[in-house]
């Protein structure tokens, strides 16, 4: 995750609230979306960025789980996600970050 | 509706592994937050010996030392299965070695920006001598060189920066103002680095296309990088700056800048003023960007892979009017990501993969082949960044299935069919479609292909000016006969047409 979206993410924990704050992963790879899963819930694992050393425990989902989707309008699902989820292995992309979440994670949905 | 003649194309790499070490922006970064870390030390073990990038198939393909279709079949990974015997030169250009790189910046270098050291300029003098391209012209701006102490104090006490060759200071690169950032000595490096590739790729593009430099009329540079002052950060114009060094006397230029739709875009604006007649030939071209370089080798440091992201890339191409004789760019079906069209996959595929084709009553069906982001998957995916390529050909195949073109199962299928392998590296705008450019015309010339895509797609949000990204698409088909001459309207075709008005008019004042 680059440096400027992981002073972000601390920003906005800092001024809402960690317990207050969901992050939704779009990743398209599995590997990158457990490295960004990872930054926001137990801190940036190349410790680079401003998150590094900072265990947010954020709730982090992958756009892909249900949570997520169960939460979406049906047509606008379709239009803006609909022809990705042909593309993406989505299965493997929520098993990844939810994998993460639980190892990491101290708030959910 | 006018087509444009692809006359010829050059594609070059500038193998520069210590440019990487010290100047790539996550190698930089490291170093100005850390100094010299573990992560450094490593990446320094890991670097690519020029034989090695040499041998490395992708880097071949792109130089056109062999096609695509022998490279799908070089087994993966590939750094681990090198090719034999492989050449620095390719049909389409060459990997160019960091020593006489340094050289050829030092001769692309008008402002005495860049200082060699005395025996590495013999040296280099020497090497690019024996360079079947550089003229006595070319190798008449080669420095003599400086003492090494000169360079040192320029270091320490003027703010240059070391330019490195074999781990010893081979140069340096001055500031060129004491205060203005836009002429710092990094800006400055990036910027003449980029002017030297695109250099290097118009010499091979002329030599390729049978050309003389005086013969060039216009030229259009593309890359990601600003020339300017703090009074205007992105004044240009690098497109004359390089015509001036390759001895395109005649020519003149100016730069277009979309991201890494640039390329693409600016294919569209040299054919259109080749179409209009307004220039007899266009060349577009751009070299690479150094800050790109080493981008991903945290992850390849960390999972012992090759520091594979140590070459600029550059191509240059050559449009004129369409005589019959080569592949030509359609300008009647141009993709475009309007402002309105919408920033999901599916808007973004649509506007410009399906709708240019329907606007020609095409289909899926009548692509043979589909280019867009072509980086290196070897590259990409131990970055966690994915296969690019791949996933770009499955979102094409996905708008086929919404579309009902193709059942869903006959996505792999179509992915498989009208792919293609990455072969480039992540130097942003060059992979962007383009270094399909020869590979496609080679194979319409022999019959193997009907038609294909060029993609071209671009992160404007980068700059923080707009959330909106980019994009534009054009098809290479073969030429149908001459029609380059005929967009002019001839007497007939006028007294014709106003026989039809004048039909017209007759018809409504009689209705």
């Amino acid at each position: 995750m680059d440096l400027q979206n992981q002073q972000r993410v601390k920003d906005a924990a800092e001024k809402h609230g960690a317990e207050n704050l969901v992050v939704i992963l779009g990743s398209s790879d599995a590997e990158g979306a457990e490295i960004y899963a990872e930054t926001v819930t137990n801190g940036d694992p190349t410790f680079a960025g401003p998150l590094a050393g900072a265990p947010l425990g954020l709730a982090v989902y992958h756009i892909f789980e249900p949570e997520i989707r169960e939460e979406a309008e049906a047509s606008v699902w379709e239009d803006q996600i609909g022809m990705m989820e042909m593309v993406l292995d989505t299965e493997g992309l929520a098993n990844a970050v939810k994998g993460v979440r639980e190892q990491y994670g101290k708030y959910t949905l | 509706m006018a087509h444009v003649a692809i006359r010829g194309y050059s594609y070059c790499l500038n193998h520069t592994p210590e440019l990487a070490l010290h100047y790539g922006n996550t190698p930089y970064m490291e170093r100005m937050s850390h100094g010299e870390t573990e992560f450094l030390k490593k990446l320094a073990v890991n670097m690519q010996s020029f034989d090695e990038a040499c041998s490395y198939a992708p880097n071949q393909a792109f130089i056109g030392g062999i096609d695509l279709d022998r490279l799908a079949e070089q087994p993966s990974p590939m750094y681990q299965n090198r090719m034999d015997g492989a050449s620095r030169f390719g049909r389409f250009g060459e990997i160019m070695p960091e020593g006489e790189f340094l050289g050829l910046m030092d001769i692309c270098d008008v402002f005495d920006i860049i200082w060699l050291e005395e025996g590495f300029a013999a040296n280099v003098s020497g090497d690019l001598g024996q360079h079947p391209l550089m003229n006595e012209k070319i190798m008449s701006r080669l420095e003599k060189g400086h003492a090494l102490n000169d360079i040192d104090e320029e270091i320490k006490k003027h703010g240059a920066l070391p330019l490195f060759f074999q781990g010893n200071i081979a140069g340096c690169c001055r500031k060129g103002h004491d205060v203005d950032e836009s002429l710092s000595a990094h800006v400055l490096l990036e910027n003449i680095a980029s002017k030297a590739g695109s250099v290097l790729a118009l010499l091979h593009l002329l030599k390729t296309a049978g050309m003389v430099p005086g013969d060039i009329d216009y030229v259009i540079e593309c890359s990601e990088e600003a020339a300017g002052d703090m009074n205007q950060r992105g004044g240009g114009n690098f497109a004359k700056a390089i015509a001036e060094i390759a001895g395109c006397v005649n020519a003149s230029g100016f730069d277009v800048r979309s991201f890494c739709a640039g390329p693409v875009n600016a294919l569209i604006a040299g054919a259109a003023q080749v179409a209009s007649g307004a220039r007899p030939n266009v060349v577009v071209l751009a070299g690479g960007a150094i800050p790109k370089l080493f981008m991903n080798s945290r992850d390849h440091v960390r999972k012992g892979i090759p520091a594979l992201e140590d070459c600029l890339g550059s191509f240059a191409v050559l449009l004129d009017p369409d005589d019959g004789t080569c592949p030509v760019m359609r300008l009647d079906a141009l993709g475009k990501h309007s402002v309105g069209a919408g920033a999901s996959p599916q808007a973004i595929t649509s506007a410009l993969v399906l709708e240019p084709l329907q606007k020609i009553g095409l289909s899926f069906d009548d692509i043979d082949k589909f280019a867009a982001e072509l980086q290196i998957p070897e590259i990409t995916v131990p970055a966690g960044a994915g296969d690019v390529p791949a996933a770009n050909f499955k979102m094409i195949a996905a708008l086929a299935v919404m579309k009902g073109m193709i059942k869903k199962e006959e996505m792999p299928a179509f992915v498989e069919q009208k792919g293609i392998p990455g072969f480039a590296h992540t130097q942003g705008h060059i992979p962007s479609g383009v270094p399909f450019i020869g590979h496609a015309c080679e194979a319409i010339k022999e019959g193997k292909y009907r038609r294909v895509m060029i993609i071209g797609k671009g992160s404007l949000f980068l700059a923080r000016l707009t959330n909106l990204s980019d994009g534009a698409s054009f098809i290479i088909e073969p030429s149908r006969g001459e029609t380059g001459k005929a967009l002019g309207v001839s007497p007939e075709e006028v007294r014709k047409m106003l026989l039809e008005a004048l039909q017209d008019l007759s018809g409504v004042l009689a209705g």
